[in-house]
């Protein structure tokens, strides 16, 4: 997965609820935080690697 | 095959533990399904997976070459679909890391049967139906991720449809998790470098060895002349390969959405373009609505949610577009999907309001739960 940006979103109740993936060919994924989906398994597989770090909400 | 021969194959794998219905461990083999739609294009470079007809994903790395996969009509007797794969950008200059295949990752919690890692361990038969625009050889190989082993067979194809039936011997080292996760993926490849090529392919079951796992393989990226279709994948336990076990598209749908789902899962029928998204919500301030989708089919996990399309918010007495969507995961489960969708103005907080297509019939969200 070739990821141009990963970013925390939050709810109205402002607690984080996701995290929205931006790839290089500018699709959008909307992630949930469970380690059993392969998408948020592959974000935390970059983050540990030091290749992608995820960006605070707006 | 002779029905005599059906027979014999059947109670063999009956008596190996295998047989009977619901023996075929592959979703969707004779290629009825495609949620994410009937053309992929595109596909090659180094983007990793990309999933095309439902279950079925291409992967590529460091490829030139460029593919395109689309559900086509041409297929064996007895099918109405294949998988077509068909080389849109040749690539003669072969690096060594070079990948192109097409596969599908099963759940260890579906492979029990084969009773791998253990004294009893049961033979893998792979059966399917495949043609191509000139005689090629490929490589059809089993990888248990669990345990980093693999296991590969040739095969050639030809111009006419034929039914290739390879069996795989059992393997009492590395059982698969009972879980669901990946376990073990089922591909068929297309192209490779002499990182995956250069050796000699292990026909038995062996500790990972990146240069065994698809020696003696052609390369369906050296002509823009190359096609490659597939229909009917089986796999099951046992030594025989048996007919391909055909069953309802509502169970081929039902085991599909487990991993993807299109809501709305048909278009309108009217051809409105208003299909409801949420059909419970209310307004969470004058710019929010917050909704919840209880999924027909618990999904495998938690899924990944795309959005394609105008949609909208209708609330008492109009209807504002939507600026953005947004997954909740506090709300979210295997089963449901909270979902918030933010308008620029106009809701009334407290009112109820429901997501829906905006005047847009192919307006749809994509949830994936893949492996």
């Amino acid at each position: 997965m070739n990821i141009k940006e990963a970013k925390y979103i939050k709810n109205p109740e402002n607690r984080t609820c996701g995290i929205k993936v931006t790839l290089e060919d500018n699709r959008i994924l909307q992630v949930p935080r469970s380690l059993e989906n392969s998408d948020y398994a592959e974000i935390l597989k970059q983050v540990k690697a030091g290749t992608l770090t995820i960006k605070a909400a707006d | 095959m002779s029905k005599a021969s059906e027979l014999a194959n059947l109670i063999g794998n009956i008596n190996a533990g295998g047989g009977g219905v619901n023996r075929n461990v592959i979703i969707n083999g004779a290629m009825n399904v495609a949620q994410k739609g009937t053309s992929h294009t595109g596909l090659g470079g180094s983007t990793g997976a990309v999933y095309t007809l439902d279950r079925w994903h291409t992967y590529d790395s460091a490829t030139a070459g460029r593919a395109t996969v689309t559900q086509d009509s041409s297929a064996p007797s007895g099918f109405a679909n294949s998988l077509k794969v068909d080389c849109t950008t040749a690539d003669t200059s072969i690096a060594a890391g070079e990948i192109f295949l097409l596969a599908q990752r099963i759940e260890g919690q579906n492979l029990q049967a084969f009773a791998k890692g253990t004294s009893d361990a049961k033979p893998f038969t792979l059966s399917f139906y495949a043609k191509a625009n000139a005689s090629k050889t490929y490589v059809a190989e089993l990888y248990d991720v669990d345990n980093s082993r693999h296991v590969g067979k040739t095969f050639t194809v030809g111009t006419s449809w034929a039914r290739h039936e390879i069996t795989f011997p059992a393997d009492t080292t590395g059982a698969f998790g009972d879980d669901n996760a990946r376990s073990l993926d089922v591909s068929i490849w297309l192209h490779g470098g002499s990182t995956f090529t250069g050796g000699t392919l292990g026909t038995t079951w062996q500790a990972e060895d990146a240069d065994d796992r698809a020696a003696g393989i052609g390369s369906f990226f050296d002509s823009t002349s190359n096609t490659f279709f597939i229909t009917g994948v089986q796999l099951e336990v046992g030594q025989n390969p048996t007919e391909f076990e055909h069953e309802p598209i509502s169970q081929t749908e039902i085991k599909c959405f487990r991993y993807t789902q299109r809501l709305p899962h048909r278009d309108n029928s009217s051809g409105s373009g208003y299909a409801n998204i949420t059909t419970m919500g209310r307004n969470d301030g004058t710019t929010l609505h917050t909704g919840g989708i209880m999924l027909p089919v618990v999904m495998r996990t938690d899924a990944t949610m795309t959005s394609s399309g105008s949609f909208r918010v209708h609330h008492p007495s109009a209807a504002t577009a939507v600026t953005g969507l947004a997954i909740d995961d506090n709300f979210s489960t295997a089963g449901n999907l909270g979902i918030n969708a933010t308008v620029s103005s106009g809701l009334t907080a407290g009112h109820g309001s429901q997501l829906e297509q905006n005047n847009d019939p192919d307006a749809h969200i994509l949830l994936s739960a893949e492996l």
